[in-house]
């Protein structure tokens, strides 16, 4: 039989060289997270690539400006949908610096405790989509299986799975439950278990690793010049972590190391994460053995704890100060702040601002996220296109965070 | 913390610096917003401000104010660990013309973020390479977090976007597509009634 391309020139059979532009997104079956990425493609490099967000743009600081400082909670859990207790605890730190109150030791160990659980759930989520997305789907299951056992615990503690809206100014929305320590502590032994388990599966994987060792490598400068804070910073090498750097609560009395990378690479961003686990369930260990069984949890200030109930029902001093926390909402004084703290995926920020009335005037949410994509442009250029996904995975974009 | 930052600051730039204020541990400058980049690349350069992130940048609209518009932009010093707050006041009272110089070429970080302040507040930053809106679509009327906006302002419905290219026809005609883009507050019914001669049994 004669070859089919018998007739055809050597130019008739070569591909087009003019570049070919691909649309990735904004819901693509390779990617998570809604966003859309063009690229220029020369053969199966990029040469050019424009990351476009908004796709979930809310307008939450639109929204924040309507309502009292306590409303704001259901907002910032909703912007880092997969580690919401680190936003609220982030927003409470800054309403009560602007406060110049202090919570008392025993939530702040519970606030950390929380939060680190939260971090957890968050570098699982992460991880575990990263490895399916390269076609490790039994490590993404066995992640998002340890992540449920911590939605457990939050929801045994808050009510609520996903959103919990626990955090309160001056304190949380309830005292640890009984079994709370009992729980937490089995719950971080089993996730430390199934990492184990993760480890073993994947970095003796010679496919898993070809994909991400050398991929979308950022070099530190670039990272510093990007903005990029978090487990994406501390992978280029750099080793600036809040906790450490700032210390805010008790963060100052616990031990733990701060995993740094040493190339930047996809590799280095996954293993990161992995490793800042560990040091999660150190500090959760730490802070379950150090918080007190009993004892206040809520700031005791009447400007912004809600009165007991049985003094709103018998006392007209208390119906009218619950009355006015509630309709008038908690009055914090004029003057801006910027707070920071340590978030999943970096440096959360808050540059409030206030009037002196009951409403925020404005609500600035620093998202990581957003520095963090900003990068994608300069990560993914030069790289080929099944490169992308590693790349794009491994920056663990939140899309409500990046968009508000 | 970054006390002397903020001298240092006024020595080297007496005219720039118009004023100071610490609140809440965090240090601030107010700065004329025609030094803006001055200020920034010296904030970069300086030894002894070492300011190698630009963390965040942003704008604050007070509508009563002339100029209008705060853009507040917070630096951070990973080698010497201090953070200051530089903030310029731009723009009109109508917010027409508000412009302020990019500091795009310092920070990468910039670029992002500037898009934002632009998108959300309508502040121009001059020598911007790409600034277009970021979190919005380009169709999107208006600037969303400035106070004069209105919350409940519904948008208009977005043509079809006309690609020569693919010959493609508009998605919705005039009556049909999602009825809330549509809306009004005034109740007004005739945008929303359906076409008769689709739906003969509506018109009742």
């Amino acid at each position: 039989m004669e070859p089919l391309d018998e007739e055809l020139t050597q130019a008739e059979i070569e591909l087009p060289a003019d570049p070919m532009i691909v649309n990735m997104g904004p819901a693509h079956p390779a990617m998570h997270g809604t966003v859309r990425t063009v690229v220029e493609l020369t053969g199966e490099v990029i040469v050019k690539a424009d990351v476009q967000v908004g796709y979930l743009h809310r307008g939450f600081e639109k929204m924040c400006e309507r309502g009292t400082w306590t409303q704001v909670y259901p907002y910032v859990d909703r912007c880092n949908y997969i580690s919401p207790m680190l936003n609220n605890v982030g927003f409470s730190l800054a309403c009560e610096k602007m406060l110049g109150i202090e919570v008392p030791e025993r939530c702040q160990w519970y606030r950390m405790a929380l939060g680190e659980l939260a971090r957890m759930s968050d570098h699982l989520t992460c991880d575990g989509a990263m490895a399916m997305e390269l076609g490790a789907f039994t490590p993404f299951l066995w992640m998002i299986k340890a992540r449920e056992m911590i939605w457990d615990i939050m929801e045994e503690e808050s009510g609520a799975r996903l959103t919990h809206s626990f955090g309160r100014v001056g304190g949380m929305a309830a005292p640890p439950t009984d079994g709370f320590k009992e729980t937490a502590r089995a719950t971080v032994d089993q996730i430390l278990k199934v990492l184990e388990e993760v480890e073993r599966l994947l970095l003796g994987n010679r496919i898993f690793l070809d994909r991400l060792e050398g991929i979308g490598i950022v070099s530190p400068e670039d990272a510093i010049s990007l903005g990029w804070t978090g487990p994406c910073l501390r992978a280029s090498g750099v080793p600036y972590d809040i906790r450490k750097a700032h210390p805010y609560m008790r963060y100052g009395d616990v031990e733990f190391d701060v995993p740094v990378g040493s190339t930047g690479d996809c590799f280095d961003r996954f293993m990161v994460r992995i490793d800042e686990m560990k040091q999660c369930a150190r500090i959760i260990t730490q802070c379950l053995e150090r918080m007190a069984d009993s004892g206040p949890v809520n700031v005791d200030d009447p400007r912004v704890m809600l009165p007991p109930k049985e003094d709103v029902y018998n006392t007209i001093e208390g119906t009218i100060r619950h009355f006015k926390i509630v309709m008038e909402g908690l009055k914090i004084p004029a003057g801006e702040v910027y707070s920071y703290t340590e978030a999943g995926n970096g440096e959360l920020g808050f540059y409030l601002v206030s009037d002196g009335s009951g409403t925020p005037y404005r609500v600035r949410i620093r998202p990581p996220c957003f520095l963090v994509t900003s990068g994608l442009e300069r990560v993914i250029t030069g790289q080929m296109v099944a490169d992308v996904v590693p790349c794009f995975g491994s920056l663990n974009m939140i899309g409500g965070e990046c968009d508000r | 913390m970054a006390k002397a930052l903020v001298a240092l600051l006024k020595q080297s730039f007496p005219s720039a610096v118009l004023e100071t204020h610490s609140q809440h541990g965090d240090d601030t400058v107010v700065v004329d917003p025609g030094q803006w980049h001055e200020l920034a690349a010296f904030l970069k350069s300086s030894p002894a401000a070492d300011m190698s992130m630009l963390m965040d940048l942003t704008a604050v609209d007070f509508p009563d104010r002339d100029p209008r518009f705060e853009v507040v932009a917070h630096f951070y010093s990973l080698s010497k660990g201090h953070r200051l707050r530089m903030k310029a006041r731009v723009g009109d009272p109508a917010g027409t013309h508000v412009h302020i110089p990019s500091i795009c070429d310092l920070w990468a970080s910039a670029n992002w973020m500037e898009r934002e302040a632009w998108d959300l507040f309508g502040v121009v930053f001059d020598g911007h390479p790409d600034l277009r809106r970021i979190l919005l679509y380009p169709e999107f009327e208006g600037h969303p977090l400035r106070k004069d906006y209105d919350a409940h302002k519904i948008q208009p419905l977005v043509e079809y976007r006309d690609v020569p290219s693919i010959d493609k026809i508009a998605p919705f005609r005039s009556d049909e597509g999602m009825s809330f883009g549509r809306q009004t507050h005034d109740n007004v019914p005739s945008a929303d009634a359906p076409d008769p001669e689709i739906f003969p049994d509506s018109a009742n």
